[in-house]
């Protein structure tokens, strides 16, 4: 089997998923009487029209590939995280109470201070399911949820009670945010008029991080190789249940970090609804993106482009933005199934062999003309 | 003691939805398929629920039988979206957690979606309301514990035993047992192990569903984007906690009946407690219960989430 079949073979499952999640979604578009192609079309190439919507769309690719880079680090490792939302929520929490502690903090101190609250922050949130699996054999799947809605009301609770803006406290508009944080830890935005800032470049170096730490290191080794086989890992030496815990932190601080940098990057101040889904979608990049760096960097700007696009067909073609919520499930379940018709070897060589016969086929039909 | 009486029979028709998705996602899980998609089939179940009667009853509003129409609906359309979860998990052998949180975001989505469009903002229905059995609600105490709920109630309850049969006693349960445990031996005695864990996953489905729309009709009487909370993978939670028994799992279910009934005694006591601890109270009980429960793995389905291939020797 030709190494160039099977990438062909690779890339044509791919196309074929994405055919046919598309179809499903049309299915619900249609459903609600929308212009299937136009919806469509309007995700797909509306926010790419201008500056400020490709900036829009690079600004969610920021923290879709941190927290996908850590939910990979996870999934390697054997344990699934769905639970980043909340560890986002609880990293916003830890940063927010960093900025307002030590506001005066210079930017070169507080900014990674800062960021590396959140990731302790997340980190433990993501220890709990990863103790709770690895000592008492709790399902992370139902424990990462569990944890989601518990932060989701820490959060709420943390803003409207003790970080709570005092400037609310007077003026009584009742909205749940915390004030304004120290300007020293704004992370620039370097394209006048647009809001696209440095933490384009904290994801990136984490998505090569993480490929060093996946594949050039022998922690990356130790969690890669729990993740594929847990039995094997064991009988050769591996403490699978440390690395296991080891990985959900990781995981978590990622998520946690997300949080940080979308504070610090784009609100400038914890507000409600700074998650919204972006846990969830971490998921679905990560398993586009095939659970690999340089494949999830490309599946965060696809699906950045999905949820910023969702965003503008309420607008242009009536069709509620929840609509990237059904696309994103669609491409999950498209995806895992495609993924095991892949592995099916008895389909690749039968594909392959009508491969051949069509290519020798046009091979003969051109000695022939010759 | 009055109070303590009100506070838990209010609190038991909370626990009513709970209660119909874990004894459907029991019967999944014994049939040895994990379906994490039960929130998305809620949520779905949920909004087909009450479209029926808001969109049909409008107007010239016929009390009770459009309700019924549409817990129909929902657990029609459950059991669809649970064959097509079974196409997923069972015939392309996809791994099922992940598969299942496919499932919960399309459902979730799906009724969000529908519900702005066919609905749009919050609208509230006159959905099921209570119906005191004559008589038997009279009874000091267990009256209005047992026998002063919504229609629903009754008949969730009446699932318990109906489904400790079905799945005890009668020749599907044995094979839905059989394909969860040994599904190689029950291929082997000419069982049909994926037709039957269609069957079940349909089953389930439709039982989601019926779960979302009581949600929905008689409890909060109107739909929301947060109208499941979690719910479906507390029914999940619950039938590990229930050891895979439908008596077991409605202990657990009344577990969290006692929770809500605490909410409830705080609130309606005016005890000056955060309301966002109180709302997290049944999220950490399902973490104490999975975290206490015994891991006995020999009462439970043993080929959980393992799909099943003839072609594969294991």
């Amino acid at each position: 089997m030709t190494k160039r079949f099977k990438t062909g073979y690779r890339i044509g499952v791919i196309i074929l998923a994405i055919i046919t999640a598309m179809l499903l979604g049309a299915v619900i578009l249609w459903a609600i009487g929308a212009d299937v192609l136009k919806t469509y079309l309007v995700i797909l190439t509306e926010p790419l029209k201008n500056k400020i919507g490709v900036t829009e769309v690079l600004l969610r690719v920021v923290p879709l590939t941190i927290i996908a880079l850590g939910i990979t680090v996870a999934y390697r490792s054997g344990i699934i995280n769905i639970g980043a939302e909340g560890q986002m929520a609880i990293g916003i929490l830890a940063t927010t109470a960093i900025a307002l502690a030590f506001p005066n903090l210079p930017r070169g101190v507080l900014i990674p201070f800062a960021i590396l609250a959140g990731a302790v922050g997340g980190a433990i949130w993501g220890f709990i399911p990863g103790a709770l699996k690895a000592k008492l054999q709790v399902s992370e799947l139902l424990s990462t949820v569990m944890l989601n809605y518990i932060a989701a009301q820490l959060y709420t609770f943390f803003l409207r009670g003790p970080m709570l803006d005092p400037a609310e406290l007077t003026m009584g508009s009742g909205t749940p945010q915390s004030m304004r944080l120290s300007r020293n830890l704004d992370l620039t935005r370097f394209i006048k008029g647009t809001r696209i800032h440095s933490g384009i470049f904290i994801a990136i170096g984490l998505a090569v991080l993480i490929f060093f730490l996946l594949w050039k290191t022998s922690y990356g080794f130790k969690m890669r190789a729990a993740g594929a086989s847990e039995r094997a890992a064991r009988y050769g030496g591996i403490n699978v249940p440390k690395y296991l815990i080891i990985a959900m932190m990781i995981s978590g601080a990622f998520a946690g970090m997300a949080g940080a940098v979308e504070i610090a990057g784009v609100h400038r101040r914890a507000i409600e609804g700074v998650t919204s889904g972006y846990g969830f979608s971490g998921i679905v990049v990560a398993l586009f993106g095939g659970l690999h760096p340089a494949g999830i960097v490309p599946a965060a700007f696809f699906f950045g482009l999905l949820i910023y696009g969702a965003d503008m067909t309420q607008r242009l073609v009536g069709v509620p933005a929840n609509m990237v919520q059904v696309l994103q499930g669609v491409i999950i379940l498209v995806i895992v199934a495609t993924k095991m018709i892949l592995a099916n070897p008895y389909l690749m060589q039968r594909v392959e062999s009508r491969w051949h016969e069509i290519f020798s086929r046009k091979n003969r039909a051109q000695e022939a003309d010759a | 003691m009055n109070f303590v009486i009100n506070i838990l029979s209010l609190g038991i028709p909370f626990s009513v939805a709970l209660l119909i998705a874990s004894l459907g996602e029991m019967f999944n899980q014994r049939a040895g398929i994990f379906n994490l998609g039960c929130e998305g089939m809620m949520a779905m179940g949920a909004f087909l629920g009450m479209l029926v009667p808001y969109s049909i009853g409008q107007g010239a509003y016929v009390p009770g039988i459009y309700n019924y129409l549409g817990l129909l609906l929902a657990a029609g359309v459950g059991a669809l979206l649970g064959i097509f979860f079974a196409l997923v998990v069972v015939t392309f052998r996809a791994p099922q957690g992940i598969a299942g949180i496919g499932m919960q975001m399309f459902g979730v989505g799906t009724a969000g979606t529908l519900f702005r469009h066919f609905i749009g903002g919050t609208q509230s229905i006159p959905g099921i309301s209570v119906a005191p059995i004559p008589g038997l609600s009279q009874i000091p105490i267990l009256g209005p514990l047992f026998f002063n709920h919504n229609p629903m109630v009754y008949v969730a309850f009446f699932m318990v035993p109906l489904g400790w049969f079905v799945l005890f006693k009668t020749p599907w349960g044995l094979r839905v047992r059989a394909v969860g445990t040994q599904p190689r031996a029950a291929d082997s005695i000419g069982i049909q192990v994926n037709r039957v864990r269609y069957q079940a996953l349909a089953l389930g489905g439709a039982l989601a569903g019926l779960a979302g729309a009581y949600l929905s009709l008689c409890q909060a009487k109107m739909f929301s984007d947060e109208i499941i909370a979690g719910r479906g993978f507390i029914a999940v939670a619950l039938v590990y906690f229930g050891h895979w028994h439908p008596v077991k799992i409605m202990g657990g279910a009344l577990l969290f009946t006692l929770a809500q009934a605490l909410q409830l005694a705080i609130q309606g006591l005016g005890i000056d407690f955060p309301y966002e601890f109180l709302v997290m109270l049944p999220y950490v009980l399902v973490i104490i219960v999975l975290a206490i429960s015994k891991k006995t793995a020999l009462m439970g389905p043993t080929a959980l989430g393992k799909p099943f291939n003839r072609e594969m020797r294991t």
